[in-house]
């Protein structure tokens, strides 16, 4: 791997290689939580943080672990991680968790943290690991929140519950249901893709990297 | 793959691994039980207010042995016991018992609580205490404050109103594109109060 800097670890994961929007990883979540900014940020947050703690710890017992075992290994950090934030979040907001449901535990199976460990964390030392970790868990974030955002506001014409459009207006209903997940992602990843053919086109020295 | 790794190191990794993390759960877990146990009597107790329209205090009832008692023998655990609760107004006088129930709906579970007059057979109110229905559509079950109000004093056996006819005091209207969500309240009240009714009035005739 080249050489990066601090920089550059943080930031890549944040939008040049966003988890969602770029690399398309994580989008069980994407699709199916975000039908409220509330219950975006609230996934956004506890992936954010069994992201943060796995890589530390990958990376930290990274001459430890066997290659043979390796990938159990991650998992079992990775899950112990969920569990923890899955009471957490049913201790301190006991409402949001009912809401996220099944999906917290299902953060284990979130493909992005798995390909961080396997990627970047069990390769580098902690404090790159860890600014890794930080840019693509905020860079889910990020996706997430645009999702719940678009979502929210036209299907229920609120933002975080507060009533944007006054009583005439007549909710998207398909936009809070899983169709309207999947409008809003191609919607958002058609806007992206939009926009780098545009760049691409501007600047035709900058190649190799694109694809 | 270097291939050398003895396979007792695997093992050792793996185990030691999984002591860990098993310790770690149990302390968080510990430290979460009580604010989620606390957080959970608090919303039935919320709910159980809510239901018999603010009484001014309320009794908890358990299903023992067929019956329902106040005061349960010693060594028995209330905790595992059916519960209902029997709220009295400022001058004594019972309002009702609230009752919870459950039963499958469009997606999972639908519990729900409601008030039971055991003196004149109607409900008193309802609320929805978890389900994971359609968001927009059978989740109005809970939302839609039409369909929760019309709860109020009906006479079950709930049905569902059918166009063009009245239908009786037990009949309440299904919420449109819910119809299977709306039918999972009125049969959860129906089956929970063939179950217990006889119970709750045989409780308030012994009370009088």
């Amino acid at each position: 791997m080249r050489e990066t800097t601090p920089q550059q670890d943080l930031l890549r994961g944040v939008w040049r290689e966003n988890p969602v929007l770029i690399q398309m990883l994580g989008l069980c979540p994407a699709l199916a939580v975000t039908n409220t900014v509330a219950n975006s940020l609230a996934m956004g947050v506890a992936t954010f943080f069994v992201l943060c703690g796995s890589s530390l710890l990958v990376s930290l017992f990274r001459k430890l672990i066997p290659a043979a075992v390796r990938i159990s290994t991650y998992i079992l950090i990775i899950a112990t991680f969920v569990t923890i934030a899955d009471m957490s979040l049913e201790a301190i907001v006991p409402t949001v968790h009912k809401a996220l449901g099944a999906f917290i535990a299902l953060i284990v199976v979130n493909c992005m943290i798995l390909g961080r460990q396997e990627a970047f964390a069990s390769k580098q030392p902690v404090g790159r690991a860890l600014l890794d970790a930080a840019g693509t868990g905020f860079g889910f974030m990020i996706a997430l929140f645009l999702m719940g955002a678009v979502r929210e506001v036209l299907g229920s014409g609120t933002f975080l519950d507060v009533p944007l459009f006054g009583p005439n207006y007549e909710p998207w209903v398909v936009m809070i249901l899983p169709p309207g997940g999947f409008l809003t992602l191609g919607f958002l990843l058609m806007i992206i893709s939009w926009r780098e053919r545009r760049r691409a086109q501007r600047e035709p020295v900058a190649t190799g990297e694109a694809a | 793959m270097s291939g050398a790794v003895p396979s007792w190191r695997l093992v050792a990794t793996l185990s030691s691994g999984g002591a860990c993390a098993g310790l770690l759960l149990v302390i968080v877990f510990q430290a979460t039980l009580p604010a989620i146990e606390a957080h959970k009597a608090k919303m039935l107790r919320l709910a159980v207010q809510e239901v018999l329209q603010e009484p001014d205090r309320t009794e908890t009832l358990y299903r023992y042995e067929g019956k329902l008692t106040a005061k349960l023998p010693d060594g028995v655990d209330g905790r595992k016991l059916e519960r209902v609760f029997l709220g009295f107004k400022q001058d004594g006088s019972a309002v009702g018992f609230a009752v919870v129930g459950a039963r499958p709906g469009f997606q999972d579970v639908v519990r729900i609580i409601f008030g039971y007059d055991a003196t004149s057979k109607r409900i008193l109110g309802m609320k929805v205490l978890e389900s994971k229905e359609t968001p927009g559509l059978g989740d109005k079950i809970e939302k839609d404050k039409g369909f929760v109000a019309q709860f109020k004093g009906a006479l079950p056996p709930l049905v569902r109103r059918r166009r063009g006819q009245d239908g009786g005091e037990g009949a309440l209207d299904a919420i449109t594109g819910a119809t299977i969500s709306s039918q999972t309240v009125f049969r959860i009240i129906n089956d929970t109060l063939e179950r217990l009714a006889p119970e709750l009035e045989a409780y308030m005739a012994a009370q009088r």
